[in-house]
């Protein structure tokens, strides 16, 4: 069980370095510090082998969700992911979290911004229905402005329609 | 010239032209409307026709047709001679002014120059009188005439413009003075009076563009708000690039900026002052992204975005920030507000339908009216300033238009089609729109384009780099 386990995180380690982007973005990380409660300083103690560390949470249990074009709507994929980071969520009172929304660049600026709130409002409102209580959490859109991905394909779009769960220290009030 | 005078920032603060009543020049002529002028009126009179012209095609349900029409209009032919240096120090900028002029009217695509090694009669003097043979003889319908002198700090420049085949001088001769760093504005001033005096509406050559200037790949595009003139001269840039910035509109007077900021983490609206560059955030309820400002006509109150709980309403607020008022009150996203030039309506985009629209309200909100309804999805409307027009970006079958409709929706007309164009703006006068234009992939970046309403002249803005969301001033005072 515990080799398992091992065996899907060195992959998943590995999956991720391959696709890894070197820009600090990657991951869809915060482009601005949000300050206050919800700085990002510090939170990269603990790797991704630590079932307690945001490492762990981003990309093992994953950090993110993607949507359908135009859509904001769970999938059943997605519903599994957000279920296990309420999971850690509950079993780690200690970090908020801020959901970023994201639109791919096929759309309208300001209506992308508004998606991708829609977006990230639907993964706030699932993690506070598995339990998380809504003060830890936070949505702020990014729209079409952090792509992922880079290229104008399906392909790319498909990984930028997406909600990320950026995990923060100190939880909210 | 040897220096660089684009590297001036001309800031709000920079001295008001003076404009003196005609001086020393003398004529007698109140030319009618004929000849040259009346030409030009049909040729604009045409270009609105243009636009009315698919009514019939797109009243119907099915598919709208794309039409971008092209280089249907002859272009008048114009001769401008560099403008005399009065003074002895004023030979570089007699050749820059009158560079800045032909520019500005070759640029419109509805005038071309004759080139000046064509030219047969030579002007030793501003009042040397015109031998219109030797204009008819190139075919030359309209002829500028200009000399520029320097008086301390000031430059002065003086014109006249002839219609070669009535004869006759058109409207008054004038002169115009600026401080040195504003020569561009008077050159721009020139070619304003003389677009208006030709086509008969108003110009817009003095008049300048705020917009956002971009660097870096797309997956961390680096963004700054910037202002320049309407050509791509004397850039100045308003913010730095360490957070994003989106999106920004002029007052209607131009005097400051409002647009959307991440530096708080979250989207909030942020008002600045162009004169000074001082910018203050405004107030917002916690927890909530604010986004999609616009001034009113009449600078007293803004309209914007506001997102609670995932859903994008409009609201309404006052200039300093108090009397917040929603407008709507929907499920669905409501954004990209724009007044109507008087104040009494709003334009914008909603997906209340399922896909987005547009829709029209009453400025205090209320049941809207929705105008748009050809195939694919329509976002970004933005009120003509003459009031007629609503231009808009449209996705259809994976592409991107700028388009222009009729405030009740009708006569539709496309005048782009490209992987990516969004976020129309229009000249101070209504007949040009720029826009943003995206090039795909992964070193894929934004440029400004401006088109005309006909779907003529096509071009490119240079700014210097990757630009995006332009929002056009009116023409400065």
């Amino acid at each position: 069980m515990k080799l398992g386990t091992k065996a899907v995180i060195v992959l998943a380690g590995l999956a991720l370095a391959a696709c890894n982007n070197p820009d600090k973005y990657a991951g869809g990380a915060g482009v601005v510090d949000p300050g206050g409660a919800y700085g990002d300083g510090g939170i990269t103690q603990g790797g991704i082998n630590d079932p307690n560390s945001p490492a762990y949470f981003s990309q093992t249990i994953g950090d993110k969700v993607l949507f359908a074009v135009d859509q904001s709507t769970l999938s059943p994929e997605a519903r599994t992911t957000l279920s296990g980071q309420a999971q850690w969520l509950s079993q780690h009172p200690q970090y908020a979290a801020i959901i970023e929304g994201h639109a791919d660049e096929q759309g309208t600026r300001e209506y992308n911004l508004a998606l991708g709130a829609r977006r990230a409002n639907s993964v706030q409102e699932y993690l506070i229905s598995q339990g998380v209580a809504g003060s830890r959490l936070r949505t702020v859109s990014y729209g079409k402005e952090r792509p992922l991905e880079v290229c104008s394909t399906e392909d790319c779009y498909a990984k930028n329609r997406r909600a990320v769960t950026v995990i923060s220290l100190g939880a909210g009030s | 010239m040897t220096r660089d005078m684009s590297d001036r920032q001309i800031t709000a603060t920079a001295p008001a032209l003076v404009m003196r009543g005609r001086p020393e020049i003398r004529y007698k002529c109140k030319t009618p409307m004929k000849g040259m002028r009346m030409m030009m009126r049909v040729l604009m009179a045409a270009l609105a026709a243009l636009i009315l012209a698919p009514v019939a095609s797109f009243a119907q349900n099915g598919p709208l047709r794309i039409e971008i029409t092209d280089g249907v209009i002859e272009p008048l032919p114009y001769a401008l001679p560099g403008f005399i240096a009065e003074t002895g120090d004023a030979g570089g900028m007699a050749a820059d002014i009158t560079r800045v002029i032909g520019a500005d009217l070759s640029g419109t695509g509805l005038f071309r120059e004759i080139p000046q090694d064509a030219h047969i009669q030579r002007f030793g003097a501003f009042d040397t009188p015109v031998s219109y043979s030797d204009w008819t003889a190139i075919n030359a319908q309209a002829l500028i005439v200009g000399a520029v002198a320097m008086q301390g700090d000031k430059v002065v420049v003086k014109f006249r413009l002839f219609d070669v085949y009535s004869g006759q001088q058109l409207g008054d001769g004038q002169q115009l003075a600026a401080s040195v760093g504003s020569w561009r504005r008077l050159a721009h001033k020139v070619a304003d009076v003389i677009y208006s005096r030709i086509t008969g509406e108003s110009g817009y050559f003095d008049s300048r563009v705020v917009y956002v200037s971009e660097s870096g790949p797309k997956n961390a595009r680096q963004k700054r708000l910037a202002i320049m003139d309407y050509d791509g001269a004397n850039i100045q840039y308003l913010t730095d690039s360490s957070t994003i910035v989106l999106a920004p509109r002029f007052s209607p007077n131009g005097d400051r900026v409002l647009y959307t900021t991440f530096e708080t983490g979250f989207p909030r609206i942020k008002m600045l002052n162009v004169g000074n560059v001082s910018a203050q955030l405004l107030p917002e309820v916690p927890g909530t992204m604010t986004f999609a400002p616009r001034f009113s006509p009449d600078g007293g109150a803004i309209v914007y975005s506001m997102e609670q709980g995932g859903n994008t309403d409009l609201w309404k607020m006052g200039v300093n920030g108090g009397g917040a008022q929603r407008l709507t009150n929907s499920p669905s996203i409501e954004t990209a507000p724009s007044y109507s030039p008087d104040g009494g309506r709003i334009v914008f985009e909603s997906d209340r339908s399922g896909t987005q629209q547009l829709y029209i309200m009453s400025a205090s909100g209320g049941e809207p009216t929705r105008i748009s309804f050809g195939e694919g999805r329509y976002g970004t409307p933005v009120w003509s300033p003459r009031g007629d027009l609503i231009a808009f970006t449209k996705q259809h079958a994976g592409r991107f238009h700028i388009g222009v409709m009729r405030t009740d929706g009708s006569e539709e007309r496309l005048l782009t089609a490209s992987f990516l164009d969004e976020g129309p703006t229009w000249s101070p006068n209504g007949r040009v729109i720029m826009f943003t234009r995206e090039s795909p992939g992964a070193a894929g970046g934004a440029q400004l384009y401006s088109v005309d309403i006909s779907g003529r002249n096509l071009k490119a803005v240079n700014t210097g780099g990757a630009a995006s969301d332009p929002a056009w001033s009116p023409l400065l005072p």
